[in-house]
């Protein structure tokens, strides 16, 4: 018997030997595939407005007890207050038509120009070789700093906001459109030609729509900086619009006004940016992308 | 071994007589073709093979229209060529099927282009499309088909214009074997049963063979006609073979070995 049960008990001893190191080496935590539950979406939104009123809420504790000055951080029920003067007896909507406008002439006249340019290059290689340099200086060029140089030129009204806005938008575009033209592939233009096209035709039904989806692409950039181009250039000298609510508020030490045109500027922002998504996606469903 | 298919009598559907093709660009020019001649008759299958670079993609653009030879003439018709004209079909090496278009869309483009009756083009197209078996698929997008089936919609556009020569650029390179052979039957069939002319520029010698009447092999560049070379089967019916049976014909083997000698002759100089 003794003999038989030798084997198994060295069995025993071989299968615990190595058990031993195995087990210190595990001091090193390792992770399966990480599993997340995802919250409803009632849950995120409730979570999201609850931060948003615990800061309003401490911020105008902290106001109200001194724990911050409320001359420099001005406090939300100021706020809301310089809010309802704002929009019953102040010049919200004039403001808001105005940098609206602005910023939306200044999109589609970017937008619209520079998408031209840029697809312009592919009717001649030596024409868009000479171009090219001087499109790229003018990206390099903080647009920003000439925007002084610009109000000067087209003066203190909208056209120069529009020229501001569509200064920062137009080269986005031109080189993202030129992008677009670079990716064309020789022989589809073939293909056209042979069938008997003219370059019109090949520019029309080929080029057009095959840069589409580089044009579409840069919408959303683009209304984007075309407010910052608007705002700017009402900082620099304007009689209207948000920029220059922020600006004049900001230098008359009206805390609560600067809150209130800020507030409305990124709620102005928020749903242009919504539209051109839309207005994108729906292009996108359009050109089947 | 060297017979040419030109009778002498009719007058040859497409015709190149001592054409050279020159490109110029910066880095100097580059001589594609070098007094390339030969003719082909009308309805007749002619495959070119050589090696790559040699100037086949060259040639066909010379007979579609869209480049002008640097000397001498290429003739459809006996007509000196000067453009791309409505005779002539073109199918690239990649089916260019556009994504922004739908299958029967892409399929009119010619029609398009060239602002024929769109109604009659359409319903044209929907005929050819039915047959090549994509009744079902007119108006879906070129990325929902497979590469078969994209190659028979590009076959479908080409046809819809009713080109009387069709030029196909290794129309089968993107595809898989199986595809290939199974569409290379499919296209030689129409082609065929349509009367039309047909110039196939192939990498793949047993395409040549199987599909074509005659190989036509160029030299390394600048191309010129190195050899031609007539394919014939001897079948019970007197009729061609299709492709996949020619595959299997006696003489196949033969005509496989003098073609793949004649291409290797270029590779040693
Ligand atoms: N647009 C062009 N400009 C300059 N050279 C060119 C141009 N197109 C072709 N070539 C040159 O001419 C020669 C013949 O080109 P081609 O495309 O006709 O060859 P190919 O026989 O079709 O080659 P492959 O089998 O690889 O398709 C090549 O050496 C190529 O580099
Ligand atoms: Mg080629």
């Amino acid at each position: 018997m003794a003999v038989q049960d030798s084997p198994h008990v060295a069995d025993v001893a071989l299968d615990l030997a190595p058990a031993k190191p195995v087990t210190n080496t595990t001091a090193k935590p390792v992770h399966r595939l990480p599993v997340q539950i995802d919250w409803p979406t009632w849950a995120i939104v409730t979570t999201q407005a609850g931060i948003l009123v615990g800061i309003i809420g401490l911020w105008e504790a902290a106001a109200t007890t001194s724990v911050i000055d409320a001359f420099f951080w001005s406090q939300p029920s100021a706020i809301w207050h310089t809010l309802k003067i704002f929009f019953t007896t102040g010049d919200a909507w004039t403001d808001i038509s105005f940098t609206f406008r602005s910023t939306i002439f200044g999109f589609l006249l970017g937008t619209a120009a520079g998408s031209l340019l840029g697809l312009s290059f592919w009717w001649s290689r030596n024409y868009a070789a000479i171009v090219q340099p001087y499109i790229i200086c003018l990206e390099s060029i903080p647009k920003l700093a000439l925007a002084p140089l610009i109000i000067l030129v087209f003066g203190i009204g909208l056209g120069s906001k529009v020229a501001v806005a569509t200064a920062l938008t137009l080269v986005v575009s031109t080189l993202t459109a030129y992008a677009g033209v670079k990716a064309l592939d020789p022989d589809g233009e073939k293909l056209f030609y042979s069938l008997g096209a003219t370059r019109w035709q090949v520019f029309r039904k080929l080029v057009v729509p095959f840069c589409l989806p580089w044009i579409i692409s840069v919408l959303r950039v683009n209304i984007g900086l075309a407010l910052t181009g608007a705002i700017v250039g009402e900082f620099i000298a304007s009689q209207h619009g948000l920029g220059r609510a922020i600006l004049y508020a900001g230098q008359t030490y009206d805390i609560a006004l600067v809150w209130v045109a800020v507030l409305v500027l990124s709620t102005l922002a928020i749903i242009m940016y919504a539209a051109v998504s839309w207005l994108e996606s729906l292009l996108r469903k359009g050109t089947r992308q | 071994m060297h017979a040419s298919s030109t009778d002498g009598t009719a007058t040859p559907k497409v015709e190149l007589r001592n054409v050279n093709l020159r490109y110029f660009s910066l880095e100097g020019e580059t001589e594609a073709l070098r007094d390339t001649s030969f003719s082909i008759a009308p309805g007749e299958f002619v495959a070119i093979i050589g090696q790559s670079g040699c100037g086949k993609s060259t040639l066909l653009s010379l007979i579609s229209g869209i480049l002008k030879p640097t000397d001498g003439a290429v003739l459809v018709d006996g007509k000196l060529v000067n453009g791309p004209s409505r005779k002539v079909g073109y199918m690239l090496q990649q089916d260019y099927l556009f994504e922004w278009r739908t299958i029967l869309e892409n399929a009119v483009l010619g029609a398009e282009i060239q602002g024929a009756n769109m109604t009659t083009a359409r319903e044209h197209a929907k005929q050819l499309l039915t047959k090549y078996g994509l009744g079902q698929f007119l108006h879906h997008l070129p990325r929902q088909l497979s590469g078969g089936m994209r190659q028979r919609v590009a076959l479908a556009r080409t046809l819809c214009t009713e080109p009387e020569i069709v030029l196909l650029d290794e129309p089968f390179a993107a595809l898989d074997s199986q595809t290939r052979i199974a569409l290379a039957d499919e296209v030689t069939e129409i082609l065929r049963r349509e009367g039309k002319t047909a110039i196939l520029v192939t990498h793949d010698i047993g395409e040549a063979i199987s599909m074509s009447e005659r190989v036509i092999v160029l030299s390394r560049r600048p191309g010129r006609v190195k050899s031609e070379h007539s394919i014939r089967f001897a079948t019970s019916d007197g009729l061609r073979p299709n492709p996949f049976s020619a595959r299997s014909a006696p003489e196949f083997n033969g005509y496989f070995n003098a073609l793949w000698k004649e291409l290797e002759v270029h590779v040693e100089g």
